[in-house]
């Protein structure tokens, strides 16, 4: 894995060279777009070009919703390269709901097929 | 989009019935979604998270042990109310789950399972391991604790009872290891080195201490 370079995202909070963060969904969407890039489906600079759109359109700097608008911004790029669509977001995270109402408590959260 | 969940009300579990949150769900759909057209692998997604994470990692629970190990006090205080114990340090997790904690000793080995929902008390111990999450680790613990024991190269002399805790929506645990040997003397700062994430799930031994010399 080629180590991209954090200091070129706007606003990213560093703890010497490492994120830091303050709930395990926040570390998934931050290894999402490690592991997209990764892969080259775009590059560092397309997305610190998105992340900081998507920041500069946020209505509070709140360093709180930091990584709302970093999963925002991935679903926006996403978007655009056509991968997936806000609907197929939207109808997923519903049956994500739906899948863990009907999961007992103690198993993993399946979706159904 | 509409996110910003509240956690100015603390709404009660659901007792039967797992949960996510919002954003929670949110990442799951993405990730899910960049999964199945190839996109993403989870597995490759857990390394990544397992190269970076760091501040929710379980340095947090390290420090709870050290200290309860340099601290008497503490380690009568955090087997009472661990709750309590653990939020004095700072760190607390905003779902207000009830933590217990549990002390290996030659008598008795602690261990714990729980699968991925949100059960798994990343507060102390940072995020949950992939292997932690997959459901033959939950069943084999269970019925074989022993045995899954061996997998992490555990070998228990026969004497010693082995407990298993299923962590539930109201209640996580956090296995406090035995001191190893040759560090009397030592600081908190040089304890917490020796507590690793699996000893404080109980798959694990803390370190010796000439691994961290």
């Amino acid at each position: 894995m080629s180590a991209p370079d954090l200091r070129r995202l706007p606003g990213l909070i560093l703890d010497g060279e490492e994120p830091v963060f303050d709930e395990p969904w926040q570390a998934q969407a931050f290894a999402m777009v490690v592991s997209l890039h990764d892969r080259k489906v775009f590059t560092w600079a397309e997305w610190a070009e998105a992340l900081s759109q998507q920041l500069a359109n946020a209505v509070s700097d709140d360093a709180r919703q930091y990584y709302h608008h970093w999963l925002a911004a991935l679903e926006n790029l996403m978007a655009e390269k056509g991968v997936v669509t806000p609907q197929a977001i939207e109808t997923r995270e519903r049956q994500w709901h739906e899948a863990a109402a009907r999961t007992p408590h103690g198993e993993p959260i399946e979706l159904g097929k | 989009m509409s996110e910003h969940h509240s956690h100015g009300h603390e709404h009660q579990h659901d007792h039967d019935h797992s949960h996510l949150s919002e954003m929670d769900a949110r990442v799951r759909a993405l990730e899910s979604l960049l999964s199945e057209k190839g996109y993403i692998d989870p597995i490759a997604l857990d390394l990544i998270v397992e190269t970076y994470e760091t501040r929710i990692g379980p340095q947090n629970g390290a420090h709870v042990v050290a200290k309860a190990w340099s601290d008497p006090d503490y380690f009568d205080w955090l087997i009472q109310d661990a709750t309590a114990a653990i939020h004095s340090l700072g760190y607390a997790s905003r779902q207000g789950e009830h933590m217990v904690a549990v002390a290996n000793s030659s008598d008795v080995h602690h261990m714990v399972v729980c699968t991925l929902c949100s059960c798994y008390p990343w507060s102390v111990l940072g995020l949950p391991p992939t292997w932690y999450k997959s459901p033959p680790y939950r069943a084999k613990a269970v019925i074989d604790p022993r045995g899954v024991l061996e997998d992490f190269g555990i070998k228990l002399p026969k004497s010693r009872a082995v407990e298993v805790h299923d962590s539930t929506a109201e209640t996580r645990y956090l296995v406090i290891p035995q001191r190893p040997g040759g560090t009397d003397g030592w600081d908190e700062k040089q304890l917490a080195k020796l507590v690793t994430r699996n000893s404080m799930i109980g798959t694990g031994f803390a370190l010796d201490a000439k691994d961290v010399a």
